[in-house]
């Protein structure tokens, strides 16, 4: 089976390196093959960009997101411009304190940069997005997602970033208990 | 990051950070560029990691100058890289000649993006292909490979040393930017575990008159004497003899250039590397190489399902052409698909050896061919089977 | 017809490829001199002939390195600079001349000029200024006085020419120096010192082309632009003129100014280590 993710959002918010990191994550500490491309060039710059990842038990041939299973949107610029391209029935997930959803669809929402600004650091929200969406999608282990986030970001900011990861995760969780 | 020449592990990296780890686990002792996207995260890895082993990293001025600095720098003995892209090869073929002449072994990267010219800085081509093979002037020969994946950059930069320094000829890695720039798994081995070919070298010491241009062997490769080892040795661009002398004569410029080429053909069995993929009743025979070969494997994939006798030859080398292997399919097989990213290079390579009709699948450049486009195309020539 | 004087031994026979001789430069021509001065220095410098490397470009005064029985590379036009950066940081002990003329290095070479010299690495150039192309046979190039004739440039050259120790000291080289092939010794003595200067060092020769330049600008024989060098060569030291008057013009009646220009201790080019933790 073959899993599409797209993460996205408008530059700065940290949108490559929640690819990178779930990519590690899923290619590193899971028994799976994992591809992950991001745009390039004039595209890259401004406006919405994203980052993607392709996860199978198999090789992977074609490297490419064509209609993602998972959709991430961190701005709404991002879900304006990315919603249509996701698959019927995709999981969407959003920052809900950024994002307003159309009525009609049917998304997982945490107000991510909220969380982040609490935990005092708003360049964080990308990895409260990480623990939600591993909890909403149970697409990785907690514990690997963990590895790759103390292999990904600077030691010195390990603590803040697990902190970042639990507040997402558990928030996740305690939504579900609360359905 | 770390003071280890090889990195031993499993990492999540991209082809261009591949290739460079894979310059460094074959031991690179020179590297010398100039930024080019989308090449230059493999200078900017090295920046970084060569000064950390003790390695010479150098920014030159430009292509032109880059080029020249690994010729010298291989010449002085150190195994020497350049990686450009585009505009930047185009420079490097002047003296990829004089590498090719003075059989100086070096790798020369070519992230592959869509030309001509300026082109599509940024996004991927594989219109190169003639150029890698032809792009100097004169005659001569290259090897080169293409990578299809980030763990393939790594171990294809090794191999291209190890080639580079076992034939005395430029070797090119013909990556692209889909592979440059996609991040996967790669595995590095344990140091022990890397090969290592050396350098043939002169057998006596320096007294009387070393040749560094006498192909004594059966391989017709001559050993190579470096700078400051008391050979006095002399390499010249223009047509020379067995001391290095230059020679200006049709009889030593027949004699120097053929060996040139013959040195590549007589080798080609040990050089060439293919893969195969359900090729052993195909009808139909899919060619392709670097990132197009991952299309063109899950087209394979598809239309075995639905019943076409199709197969894939993966291209793992591209100089020197697969001939041999080639003309053995072309024994059984009614029809050729070439999938490239350009507008039919390597399917005019295929048609010179083969009398079967050969279909090309080209888009050129930009984006990567996909999977449907090359399925449809077999299920065309499989209606016509 | 003078004698044929046959010589048993000569004092260049361990430098010089005799199985490469005769050589290709005309009569007249001033490039076997520098070649001479440079292997007279190498010897005198201390360190061992197989440590020392030459390289050069294309032209004339490219030939250089294929006569020398040194490590010897005659790489591409304009390329020898680049192409002798990699033999140093190949192999930083080993001692790198780059001897070549004034087109390769100046023109199609021009930007590896000055970059090297802005690098400041520690390559002993020497350039053979004729002031043209000699090999292709008398063109106009870098260097080619405004009104001189060429192959190139019937109507005389309506170009500026470079002033190249002007040109070097502002791209950063620690010793720049002029000299002209009636200087012998003081060559000699120039291009030992450049051999005790880390750095980059740049010396250039004004050299006799009678064929290729002389024969376009009534300057017959090699003897005659000796002859002109030795009444309007004007010594400077360091200092005593700004390095913008240094220009020539050899087909006006105006000084060649010469001597040691530059010298000074910059850092030579270094490469990249890492920064020590703490
Ligand atoms: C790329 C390239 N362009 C042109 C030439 C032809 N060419 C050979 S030597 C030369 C000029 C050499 O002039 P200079 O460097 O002043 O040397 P000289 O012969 O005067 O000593 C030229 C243009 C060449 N060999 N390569
Ligand atoms: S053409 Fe000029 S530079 Fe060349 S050998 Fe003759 S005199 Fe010397
Ligand atoms: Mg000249």
């Amino acid at each position: 089976m073959r899993t599409e993710i797209r993460f996205s959002g408008f530059g700065g918010q940290g949108v490559v390196l929640m690819g990178y990191i779930m990519g590690n994550a899923l290619a590193l500490h899971e028994a799976l093959e994992c591809v992950m491309t991001q745009a390039y060039g004039p595209e890259a710059r401004g406006g919405a960009s994203s980052s993607n990842i392709v996860v199978s038990k198999e090789p992977i041939d074609y490297p490419f997101v064509q209609e993602p299973d998972i959709l991430v949107a961190l701005s709404q610029e991002a879900y304006t411009k990315f919603r249509p391209t996701a698959k019927d029935g995709a999981t969407i997930i959003i920052d809900n304190g950024l994002v307003d959803p159309s009525a009609e669809d049917n998304t997982h929402g945490i107000p991510a940069t909220q969380f982040a600004e609490y935990l005092g650091r708003r360049i964080v929200t990308n990895v409260v997005m990480m623990g939600f969406v591993t909890a909403v999608t149970g697409i990785a282990n907690r514990e690997s997602v963990e590895k790759a986030i103390e292999a990904t970001v600077k030691t010195k900011t390990i603590p803040l970033n697990l902190k970042a990861f639990a507040a997402g995760f558990d928030y996740a969780l305690e939504k579900e208990l609360a359905k | 990051m770390s003071n280890r020449r090889v990195l031993t592990g499993n990492h999540f990296m991209n082809g261009d950070i591949a290739t460079a780890e894979g310059a460094m686990a074959a031991r690179i002792g020179f590297f010398a560029g100039y930024p080019i996207t989308p090449s230059t995260e493999v200078a900017e890895r090295l920046a970084r990691r060569m000064p950390e082993v003790g390695d010479t990293f150098i920014q030159m001025e430009d292509e032109l100058a880059s080029m020249a600095a690994i010729i010298g720098g291989s010449l002085a003995g150190k195994r020497s890289m350049t990686a450009t892209s585009g505009p930047g090869i185009s420079l490097m073929m002047e003296n990829l000649g004089l590498a090719a002449m003075m059989e100086a072994p070096c790798v020369v990267v070519n992230i592959q993006r869509g030309g001509p010219s300026t082109g599509l800085p940024t996004l991927a081509g594989q219109s190169d292909i003639m150029q890698a093979r032809w792009g100097s002037h004169g005659d001569y020969r290259i090897i080169a490979y293409s990578p299809w994946s980030p763990q393939e950059a790594f171990d294809l930069t090794v191999l291209s040393f190890n080639m580079a320094d076992r034939y005395r000829v430029p070797t090119l890695l013909l990556a692209d930017e889909v592979i440059g720039h996609m991040v996967e798994r790669v595995v590095i081995p344990e140091e022990s575990e890397i090969e290592h070919w050396e350098r043939k070298k002169p057998t006596k010491p320096p007294n009387g008159r070393f040749k560094p241009f006498e192909a004594l062997d059966d391989d017709l490769v001559p050993p190579i004497a470096h700078a400051g080892e008391g050979y006095k040795v002399h390499f010249t661009g223009l047509t020379h003899d067995e001391r290095g002398y230059p020679d200006m004569t049709p009889d030593t410029h027949q004699k120097l250039v053929t060996r040139l080429v013959e040195k590549i053909r007589v080798n080609a069995d040990d050089i060439i590397r293919t893969e195969d993929y359900q090729l052993d009743d195909a009808k139909i025979v899919l060619i392709s190489f670097g990132c197009t070969a991952r299309s063109a494997r899950r087209a394979v994939r598809d239309a075995r399902e639905q019943g076409i006798p199709v197969g894939l030859l993966r291209m793992i080398s591209i100089w020197p052409f697969p001939k041999k292997i080639i003309k053995e399919l072309a024994s059984n097989a009614d029809t050729f698909i070439v999938a490239e990213m350009n507008l039919g290079q390597m399917s005019r390579e295929v048609e010179r050896h083969v009398s079967q009709p050969v279909v090309g699948v080209n888009h050129a450049g930009g984006e990567m061919i996909s999977p449907e486009k090359i399925l449809k195309a077999i299920k065309e020539v499989a209606g016509d089977v | 017809m003078s004698e044929m004087i046959v010589v048993q031994d000569h004092p260049l026979d361990n430098i010089i490829r005799k199985d490469r001789m005769p050589h290709i430069w005309c009569p007249g021509c001033g490039i076997g001199i520098v070649m001479r001065a440079y292997a007279t220095a190498i010897q005198e410098t201390g360190i061992p002939l197989d440590q020392h490397v030459v390289v050069s470009g294309i032209g004339c005064t490219g030939r250089v390195a294929g006569y020398m029985d040194i490590d010897s590379y005659h790489s591409t036009h304009g390329r020898a600079l680049p192409f002798a950066t990699g033999i140093k940081l190949g192999n930083p002990d080993l001692t790198v001349t780059v001897i070549s003329g004034d087109g390769d290095l100046a023109s199609i070479g021009g930007n590896h000029l000055i970059h090297a010299a802005r690098r400041n690495i520690d390559l002993k150039v020497i350039c053979v200024n004729n002031f043209n192309y000699g090999m292709t046979g008398g063109q106009v190039g870098p260097t080619t006085p405004t009104g001189a004739f060429g192959t190139t440039a019937p109507y005389g050259n309506p170009e500026l020419p470079f002033n190249l120790p002007f040109l070097l000291a502002a791209s950063g080289a620690n010793y720049v120096s002029r000299w002209t092939t009636m200087h012998i010794r003081e060559m000699k003595k120039e291009f030992l010192y450049t051999y005790s200067k880390p750095g980059f060092t740049f010396t250039e020769i004004i050299s006799p082309c009678p064929i290729g330049f002389g024969k376009s600008n009534n300057i017959d024989t090699g003897l005659e632009e000796m002859e002109l060098y030795r009444r309007r060569c004007e010594l400077v030291r360091p200092g005593e003129l700004p390095l913008d008057d240094l220009d020539i013009n050899l087909i006006e009646d105006k000084p060649i100014y010469v001597g040691r220009f530059v010298d000074r201790d910059n850092p030579p080019f270094s490469p990249a280590k890492p920064k020590e933790e703490k």
